[in-house]
């Protein structure tokens, strides 16, 4: 199952999904905050939400996984 | 006239308002967060003084910060730029308050326009049409759909208090809406902390043109003509000209005239001084006032280079207390211009592209000006937006000025980061761009790679 990471360098704005969550492939799980934009990260593959890796305001890197789906 | 100025801004606009600032012999203060340390606008100004960490609210945002800037240097006067603080009534009353000029309006015609439901009743009530829509704003949900049945489906619904694209969205029916009411709730309660929308009527396929306003505290203001700026992703400006492709070789003389005057009464109804635009949308023959700017804009380049007024150097003048020396009958334009916003993005999804310019080669030529913030080197980050320069290109007409765009996108290399450079090349190169055939969906039908 594919860990879901943060396509672009950013700020977290929001987290939209809940540790237990059944999510959808295209989903939206994350909403990343970057140069004035809001980009949503959305899971490639469905599945649940086992474990949030971010919090709210937290900067991270293109790369970074942000939420585990299992 | 003032000694020294700060300049309470960053990137392009804090280096160009010092370029000029300068050029009259003032002395310049830049303001800089720690990201910002080693960009060319802190070094080049005369001082340059840390206001705080990268956030904006900790830096860029920070009234007491700037004002301790502008007292510990001894600055006399604050120029905003755009963004940030710049159309913010209570930094412009701080700086009153701490004896420094601002340049920009009276803090209370920006407080009058700010509002954009009570910016609305002022210039109606002035005879400018507007776009119709509520006249205050909608607190709940029930109300919000009762509303968009009284203006008619499609609706754009924006969130009270804000601008520039943030937390605002169509919707084609009630359904829809309640989905976007929420959403800009949302984002109106978390980035302006207040509650409530507006709803206006939403035109599929509109032009975005604005007029530059340029008023003294003598009660002198002219309007310097108009410019284009159509060509939008995600509500924001990408490509600006002047003059507007619709009024091209005395098209629509009636309309270019009656768009003139709108602006001009607009701006007296706020009690405007300084330097300002009147923002209107174009759709079936006709205009309507949408906002009116209090501050320079991004795009002022275009009109500055096809009227040959410094509209910066009039901002100072202006300011310092000095009569508006142009009559309206002096204002002439000459020629073509545009303005490419190069952005550290994508330039297919537009996604941000933050990081280290490694190769910055920028054009030259004949007609060519170039305001960037960035130079090879420098590193872009995620903090602030993604404008890295502003080529801006002019020539005798339009088609001269697309010819030397295109040799000067030609010539022009940033390797590091991405930038839409690759769009700009596709825009003027497309065909109905090159017929001036503009409006706000350009961009999703045309110039595509």
């Amino acid at each position: 199952m594919a860990d879901v990471t943060a396509h672009i360098t950013g700020t977290v704005w929001k987290i939209t999904c809940q540790v237990g969550q059944a999510v959808a492939a295209g989903e939206t799980v994350v909403i990343l905050e970057s140069m004035k934009m809001e980009m949503p990260v959305e899971a490639l593959d469905g599945g649940t939400v086992r474990e949030i890796r971010c919090q709210e305001s937290q900067a991270v890197n293109e790369g970074d996984v942000l939420v585990v789906l299992g | 006239m003032f000694r020294k100025l700060l300049i309470a801004n960053r990137g392009e606009i804090s280096r160009r308002i010092g370029q000029v600032a300068r050029s009259m012999g003032l002395s310049t203060v830049a303001v800089y967060s720690d990201a910002d340390e080693k960009l060319p606008f802190v070094r080049e100004a005369d001082e340059a003084v840390r206001i705080g960490p990268p956030p904006p609210k900790d830096s860029y945002l920070s009234i007491p910060a700037l004002v301790e800037a502008a007292r510990r240097t001894g600055a006399d006067a604050v120029h905003p730029g755009y963004g940030f603080l710049s159309e913010n009534a209570e930094l412009a009353r701080a700086c009153a308050e701490a004896g420094l000029i601002w340049v920009g309006p009276p803090a209370e015609a920006m407080a009058r326009m700010k509002d954009k439901s009570q910016a609305r009743r002022i210039v109606q009530a002035a005879g400018v049409p507007v776009v119709p829509g509520t006249e205050a704003v909608v607190p709940d949900l029930e109300a919000c759909l009762r509303e968009a049945d009284r203006i008619g489906y499609p609706v754009l619904c924006k969130a009270a208090g804000g601008g520039g694209g943030i937390g605002m969205a169509a919707a084609g029916g009630p359904a829809e809406l309640e989905k976007v009411f929420r959403q800009c709730s949302d984002r109106a309660r978390a980035a302006f902390g207040r509650e409530g929308v507006y709803l206006e009527k939403y035109f599929p396929r509109p032009r975005h043109i604005e007029v530059q306003v340029l008023g003294d505290h003598h009660g002198h203001l002219i309007h310097v003509l108009e410019r284009e700026c159509s060509i939008q992703r995600r509500h924001q400006k990408v490509v600006e000209e002047a003059p507007s492709p619709l009024f091209q070789g005395g098209a629509h003389p009636e309309l270019h005239a009656a768009l003139l005057e709108a602006a001009v009464k607009a701006a007296r109804a706020f009690g405007y001084a300084n330097a300002g635009t009147v923002e209107f949308l174009y759709s079936d023959g006709a205009v309507h006032f949408i906002e009116m700017n209090a501050r320079l804009q991004v795009e002022h380049p275009v009109t500055e280079l096809t009227t040959g007024l410094d509209l910066i150097g009039w901002q100072l003048r202006i300011a310092a207390g000095e009569p508006l020396a142009v009559r309206q009958e002096d204002v002439r334009r000459s020629g073509a211009a545009i303005e490419l916003r190069v952005y550290a993005e994508d330039p297919v999804r537009f996604f941000p592209s933050p990081g280290t310019i490694t190769v910055w080669r920028p054009p030259s030529g004949e007609g060519v000006r170039l305001d960037a913030g960035y130079e090879q080197g420098s590193v872009v980050t995620p903090h602030y937006d993604p404008l890295l320069a502003k080529l801006i290109v002019s020539g005798r007409d339009r088609e001269e000025a697309i010819a030397r765009s295109k040799a000067a996108l030609d010539a022009f290399a940033v390797e590091g980061i991405k930038t839409n450079l690759p769009l700009h090349r596709r825009i003027v190169s497309d065909p109905a761009f090159a017929r001036g055939a503009l409006d706000t969906r350009f961009l999703e039908e045309h110039a595509r790679p």
